[in-house]
C-alpha cells in the first residue's frame, strides 16, 4: 500500500472530527473521497499531512508510520498536497512558485520544471507573471505544478475543481489522470462526485467522521444508497 | 467558595500584609503616600483593563492621557493669572478660536461638497486645500498670540476652581481626545492601533511640552492645589510635622479610595450586565459579533472612551497629589508600560486582577529603587574588595536594573502566566491560544 | 545661490541620511512582520544594541593600536553585524519562539517585544550609563566641503564622512537585499512565506530556518543602521528608541511585509521630515525686496519641536487612505 490509514481519530483539540477512518490506496490508484459538507473530507487529507493532530490510529506511507509528522519531513518522503484555497504564492511568479515546490530538493530542477511546462503549456507562456494575476484554472495548474515539483509518489488534492468553469474542470481531471499514469498515486477530495468517481479506481464515502462505503469508483456510482444520499439521485 | 475566589482572597490578604509591612518599615507618611499613588495607578490600570481586557483594544498611549489629565487639573485648579487676563492675551486667543472655527468650517464644507455635486478628484483637491488653508489660518493667529502671552504673562494660568472639578475635567478632556483618536484609529488592525496610540501620545507630549503659553511647558506649574488640607494646614492647626503628613495624605487617600471604589462598582455592574456580554462577544469574535449587529465600531469607541476617562482621572489625581505638573517628567516606561505590566500580571479581563496588579506592581516598582541601590552598593563593595574598582554612577545605573526587570516580568508573565494572577473568570471563550495552534 | 546650497544641505543631504536610517530599520520591521506577522517594537533598541556592540569593538581595536583610513566604527561594523545577528537569534529563541510554539496571537508577541525592548534598554544603561559617547574621541570626523563658487555661491556643500559612508552602505545593502530576495533560494522562500505561510509549510519549506534567516538579516541590518546613526550623531542609550515611530511609519507607508516598499517609505518619511521643518522663507530671501512685507520670516511647515509628529501624520493619513501602504503590501 502506498498510503494506509487505520482507524484514524483526529481533530482540532476539541471533539474529534475524524472518528475512525480506514482508507488505503496503491501507487496506481486514483482515490476519490466524497461525502456531504462537514463530513471531514478535507480534515482527512490534512491529518495525513500533519496539519492537525491525529490522536489515535495508524498512518502508514509505504508501510512506514508517519503519524503527526510535519510537512518538511513528509515532502522529502514523497507526499505532496494541494490545498483547496490560497494554493499559490500570489506575489511570486509562476516560475518561482514551481521553484518553491522544489525547495527540499538539492539536485537540478530544470528538467522537472520543463516537464511541468510540457504538462501545462499555458504556464510556460506566463512563467514570469505573478501567479495572482492568472485565471482560476491556470492557478490550479500552478498549484498542481508546484506540488509535483518535489517528485512525489502520492499527490493529495483538496477539491481541485472548486470554483472552476466546467471546461477547466474537465481539463484538470484529465491532467490528474495523466499525472497518475506517470506513476503518482492520487488521493483527492471532490464535490463533483459523479465526474470524479467515473475515473476513480477507488472511492470512499465519508459521513459523520467515518467512511461508510468503500469501493471502486464504478461500484459507488452504481450503488443505490450512495447515489441517493450523495450523488443527488 | 471556588478555588479562583480563594486564590484571589489569599492574594489580597498577602497584599494587605505587604502594605502594613511597608508602612511599619518605611514609616507611616511614606506608607500612606505610597497607597495614594498605588490607588491612582490602579484606577489607571482599571481603565486599561476596560480597553484591553474587555475590549481587546490596544492602548499604548496611556502616557498621553495621563498628561491630558494632569494638564486638565492644573488648568482648572491653579489660581487665576491676572497678568494674563489684564493683557491683550484673551483677545488674541479669541482671535485664535475664531480662526480655528473658520478653518473647521472650511474643512467641514469641503467634506460636504458631494451634496452640491462636487465629487471625486475635485472634492479631494478641495479637501486638501481646505486643510492647508485652515492650518495656515490657525498658525497665522496662534504664533503671535503664543509669543505675546509667553512674553507678557508667561502662561494663561488656571481657573482657580475646585480640584475635584479638575479631576472631572481630566476625565472629560480625556474622553474628547479618546473620541477623536477612536474615530480615526479604531477601525485599524490591533498592531496598527498600538503604533497609532504610541504616536498620538508622543504628539500629545510634544504639544503639552511646547505649548508654553498654555501649559508653561518644561518650566512646570506648581503648586497644584489639593482637594483636602495640605500638611502645612494641619501644622497650622497644631499637628506635629510627621502627624500632619499622615493626616493630610490620609484624607487624600480617602478621596482617592472613594473614586476607585465608585469606578470599580460601576464597571462591575456594567460588566456583569448585557453591556459586558456584548463587549466579550466583540472582543472574542469580531465577525460573529458584527453579524449579530453592525455596531461593533461604536461599541469599541464607547469602551475606548470609557477606559480613557478613568486614565485621565488617574492622571489628574497623580498630578494634584504630586503638586506639580511637569510635562518633561513623563516617560513611556513609567507611564505606559508599567501600567501594561500591572494589567498583564494582575489579570487582563478581571477588574479585581487589575486592581491588585495596580497596587502590587506599583509598590514593587517603588520599593525596587532602594532595593536595587542597596544591591548595587553591596556589589560595588564586593568588587572593590576583590581588587576591582567600584561601580561608577551607581545610583543612576541601579535604577536601570528596574527597567530590565520590568521587561523580564512582561516576557515571563506572557510565557508562564498569560492570564495573570487573578485571571478572567469567563474561560469558555478565551481558548483561542489553544485552537490557534493548529488551524 | 547660497540659499539653494543651504536648501541642499538642510533638506537633500539630511533627508538622504535620515531616509537611509529609516529605510534600514524599516526593512527589518517589514521582514519580521512579513514572516512572523507581528509588529516588532524592540527593533529600535536592537539598533541601539548594535551601535553599542560596534562601539565596544571599535574601542577595543583602537586600544590594541589598530588604525584605519576610515572611521574605526565603520571598519568593525561587519563583525558587529555578525554578533548582532546572533543576539537577534538568541532573543527570538528565548522570548518569541516559546510563544509561537504555544500558538500565541501576534498581539501577544507584540507585547513580548515591548518587554524585550525594556530589557535591552535596561541592560544598555546598566552597562554603559546614560551619558552620550562619540566614536570620534581618538580620530577626527572628516567633513567635506564642496566648493560651489563656480555657481556664484560663497557657501560650500557640506557632508561628513559618516554621512557619505551611510548613503553608500545603504545602497549596497538595498542592492544586496534585492538580489537575495529575487535570486537566492532562501530569499524566494522568505517572499513565499511572507505571501502565504501555510502554503510555504505545505510545500516543505523549512519555515523555522526561514525565520532564522529573517532574524539574521533583520538583526544585522539593525546593527548597521544603529551604528551609522551613532557615527552621524552621538551614541546614547535612547539613540533609536525615539525613531522607532518614524521607522514604523516608513514600514507601514511602504506596506508591511514589502521590502522595497520599506525602502521607499524610509526615504519618503525622511524627506518629509526635513522638508517639514525647513524654513522655506530662506529660498525667498533673494527676492525679499520685491515681496510684500506681510510674508513672515519663518515659513517652516511645522516648528522643529514637532518634527516627530510629521512621521505620525503621514502614518495616519496612509492608514486612513490606503491601509495596505502606498505600494501593494503583503499584509492582509
Amino acid at each position: 500500500m502506498l498510503i494506509d490509514l487505520k482507524n484514524i481519530i483526529a481533530g482540532y483539540g476539541g471533539a474529534p472530527i475524524l472518528k475512525g477512518i480506514n482508507l488505503a490506496i496503491e501507487k496506481s490508484d486514483i482515490g476519490v473521497i466524497i461525502g456531504p459538507n462537514g463530513a471531514g473530507k478535507s480534515t482527512c487529507l490534512k491529518a495525513i499531512f500533519g496539519l492537525l493532530e491525529v490522536s489515535s490510529g495508524e498512518v502508514l506511507f509505504n508501510g512506514q508510520e508517519i503519524k503527526n509528522s510535519l510537512p518538511d519531513k513528509l515532502v522529502p518522503m514523497g507526499l505532496s498536497f494541494v490545498p483547496q484555497e490560497k494554493n499559490v504564492f500570489t506575489s511570486l511568479s509562476v516560475h518561482e512558485n514551481l521553484e518553491m515546490g522544489a525547495f527540499i530538493r538539492e539536485d537540478d530542477i530544470s528538467q522537472t520544471i520543463e516537464e511541468i511546462y510540457e504538462m501545462f503549456p499555458p504556464l510556460r507562456e506566463k512563467r514570469n507573471q505573478q501567479a495572482g494575476e492568472l485565471s482560476g484554472g491556470q492557478r490550479q495548474m500552478v498549484a498542481m505544478g508546484r506540488a509535483l515539483m518535489s517528485k512525489p509518489s502520492l499527490l493529495m488534492l483538496d477539491e481541485p475543481s472548486a470554483g472552476l468553469s466546467p471546461r477547466y474542470v474537465l481539463e484538470i481531471f484529465e491532467q490528474i489522470q495523466k499525472v497518475n499514469a506517470s506513476g503518482v498515486g492520487i488521493l483527492m477530495v471532490e464535490q463533483n462526485a459523479k465526474q470524479a468517481l467515473s475515473f476513480a479506481s477507488k472511492g470512499f464515502v465519508l459521513a459523520n467522521g467515518t467512511n461508510s462505503f468503500t469501493g471502486s469508483g464504478q461500484e459507488l456510482l452504481n450503488d443505490k444508497d450512495v447515489a441517493k444520499s450523495f450523488l443527488g439521485g | 467558595m471556588s478555588l479562583a475566589v480563594k486564590k484571589a482572597l489569599f492574594l489580597y490578604g498577602a497584599l494587605f500584609i505587604l502594605i502594613i509591612g511597608v508602612g511599619i518599615v518605611m514609616g507611616a507618611p511614606f506608607g500612606v503616600r505610597l497607597m495614594v499613588e498605588a490607588l491612582a495607578y490602579s484606577l489607571i490600570a482599571l481603565g486599561l483593563n476596560i480597553q484591553w481586557g474587555y475590549g481587546g483594544l490596544f492602548n499604548f498611549g496611556i502616557m498621553g492621557f495621563l498628561m491630558i489629565g494632569g494638564f486638565a487639573v492644573t488648568f482648572v485648579s491653579v489660581p487665576v493669572n491676572m497678568e494674563f487676563w489684564n493683557s491683550d492675551g484673551p483677545f488674541m486667543l479669541l482671535k485664535v478660536i475664531i480662526a480655528a472655527g473658520i478653518g473647521a468650517m472650511f474643512i467641514i464644507g469641503a467634506n460636504k461638497l458631494p451634496k452640491i455635486g462636487i465629487k471625486g478628484k475635485a472634492q479631494k483637491t478641495a479637501q486638501i486645500i481646505a486643510w492647508i488653508g485652515a492650518y495656515i489660518l490657525y498658525r497665522s493667529q496662534i504664533d503671535p498670540a503664543a509669543e505675546y502671552i509667553e512674553k507678557t504673562s508667561t502662561f494663561v494660568g488656571g481657573l482657580g476652581l475646585p480640584v475635584l472639578l479638575g479631576w472631572a475635567f481630566g476625565g472629560v478632556l480625556a474622553a474628547i481626545i479618546a473620541y477623536i483618536i477612536g474615530k480615526i484609529c479604531l477601525g485599524l488592525r490591533t498592531d496598527y492601533l498600538a503604533i497609532a496610540t504610541i504616536g498620538v501620545s508622543e504628539i500629545i507630549r510634544a504639544l503639552i511640552k511646547n505649548m508654553d503659553w498654555l501649559t508653561r511647558g518644561t518650566l512646570t506649574v506648581s503648586p497644584v492645589p489639593w482637594p483636602v488640607p495640605k500638611p502645612q494646614d494641619f501644622q497650622l492647626m497644631g499637628a506635629e510635622t510627621l502627624q500632619s503628613f499622615v493626616f493630610a495624605r490620609a484624607s487624600f487617600l480617602i478621596i482617592v479610595l472613594i473614586v476607585v471604589l465608585l469606578a470599580l462598582f460601576l464597571i462591575q455592574r456594567a460588566y456583569n450586565g448585557a453591556w459586558g456580554r456584548m463587549m466579550r462577544a466583540i472582543r472574542d469574535n469580531h465577525i460573529a459579533a458584527a453579524s449579530m449587529g453592525k455596531n461593533v465600531k461604536s461599541r469599541q469607541l464607547e469602551i475606548f472612551i470609557f477606559g480613557s476617562v478613568l486614565i485621565g482621572i488617574g492622571g489628574a489625581i497623580l498630578t494634584s497629589f504630586a503638586q506639580i505638573f511637569d510635562p518633561g517628567g513623563y516617560q513611556p516606561i513609567n507611564h505606559t508600560f508599567v501600567i501594561w505590566v500591572m494589567v498583564i500580571v494582575g489579570g487582563a479581563g478581571n477588574n479585581f486582577g487589575a486592581l491588585f496588579g495596580g497596587v502590587f506592581i506599583y509598590i514593587v516598582w517603588v520599593l525596587s529603587e532602594p532595593v536595587s541601590q542597596a544591591l548595587f552598593i553591596n556589589l560595588s563593595e564586593v568588587s572593590t574588595n576583590i581588587g576591582w574598582s567600584a561601580i561608577p554612577d551607581i545610583e543612576s545605573r541601579s535604577l536601570q536594573m528596574r527597567v530590565f526587570v520590568l521587561g523580564l516580568v512582561i516576557t515571563l508573565a506572557l510565557r508562564y502566566a498569560p492570564r495573570g494572577l487573578i485571571p478572567e473568570t469567563f474561560h469558555q471563550d478565551k481558548d483561542e491560544e489553544i485552537t490557534a495552534n493548529k488551524s | 545661490m547660497n540659499e539653494l546650497i543651504f536648501f541642499f544641505n538642510k533638506v537633500i543631504i539630511s533627508g538622504m541620511v535620515l531616509g537611509s536610517i529609516y529605510a534600514l530599520g524599516a526593512i527589518g520591521i517589514t521582514l519580521i512582520f512579513g514572516i512572523l506577522r507581528f509588529a516588532h517594537f524592540a527593533h529600535g533598541d536592537m539598533m541601539t544594541m548594535g551601535a553599542f556592540i560596534t562601539f565596544l569593538l571599535a574601542s577595543a581595536a583602537t586600544a590594541l593600536g589598530f588604525t584605519a583610513p576610515l572611521p574605526m566604527g565603520f571598519m568593525v561594523l561587519p563583525i558587529a553585524m555578525f554578533i548582532a545577528a546572533f543576539m537577534a537569534l538568541g532573543i527570538d529563541k528565548s522570548f518569541y519562539a516559546p510563544l509561537r510554539a504555544r500558538g500565541a496571537k501576534p498581539v501577544t508577541l507584540l507585547i513580548a517585544s515591548i518587554g524585550v525592548t525594556l530589557m535591552i534598554q535596561g541592560l544598555i544603561r546598566l552597562f554603559f550609563g546614560v551619558k552620550s559617547r562619540t566614536f570620534f574621541a581618538s580620530e577626527p570626523k572628516e567633513i567635506y566641503r564642496i566648493d560651489m563658487s563656480f555657481l556664484g555661491a560663497t557657501r560650500p556643500i557640506t557632508i561628513t564622512e559618516p554621512q557619505i559612508l551611510m548613503i553608500i552602505v545603504t545602497i549596497i545593502a538595498v542592492v544586496a537585499l534585492h538580489f537575495f530576495l529575487t535570486k537566492s533560494k532562501f530569499g524566494k522562500a522568505m517572499r513565499a512565506m511572507a505571501d502565504n505561510a501555510d502554503l510555504a509549510q505545505v510545500s516543505g519549506i523549512n519555515t523555522k530556518l526561514v525565520i532564522r534567516v529573517t532574524w539574521v538579516i533583520a538583526g544585522s541590518l539593525a546593527a548597521m543602521a544603529g551604528t551609522m546613526l551613532a557615527l552621524d550623531v552621538t551614541l546614547k542609550p535612547n539613540l533609536a528608541f525615539n525613531i522607532i515611530l518614524p521607522i514604523f511609519a516608513a514600514a507601514i507607508v511602504g506596506g508591511l511585509g514589502h521590502a522595497w516598499g520599506a525602502i521607499a517609505g524610509g526615504f519618503l518619511v525622511g524627506f518629509a521630515e526635513t522638508m517639514a521643518v525647513f524654513n522655506w522663507a530662506v529660498l525667498l530671501r533673494p527676492f525679499r525686496e520685491g515681496l510684500p512685507s506681510w510674508i513672515p520670516n519663518d515659513l517652516s511647515i511645522v516648528p522643529t519641536e514637532y518634527k516627530l509628529t510629521v512621521a505620525f501624520v503621514i502614518l495616519v493619513i496612509v492608514l486612513l487612505v490606503r491601509p495596505t501602504g502606498i505600494f501593494k503590501g503583503a499584509s492582509s
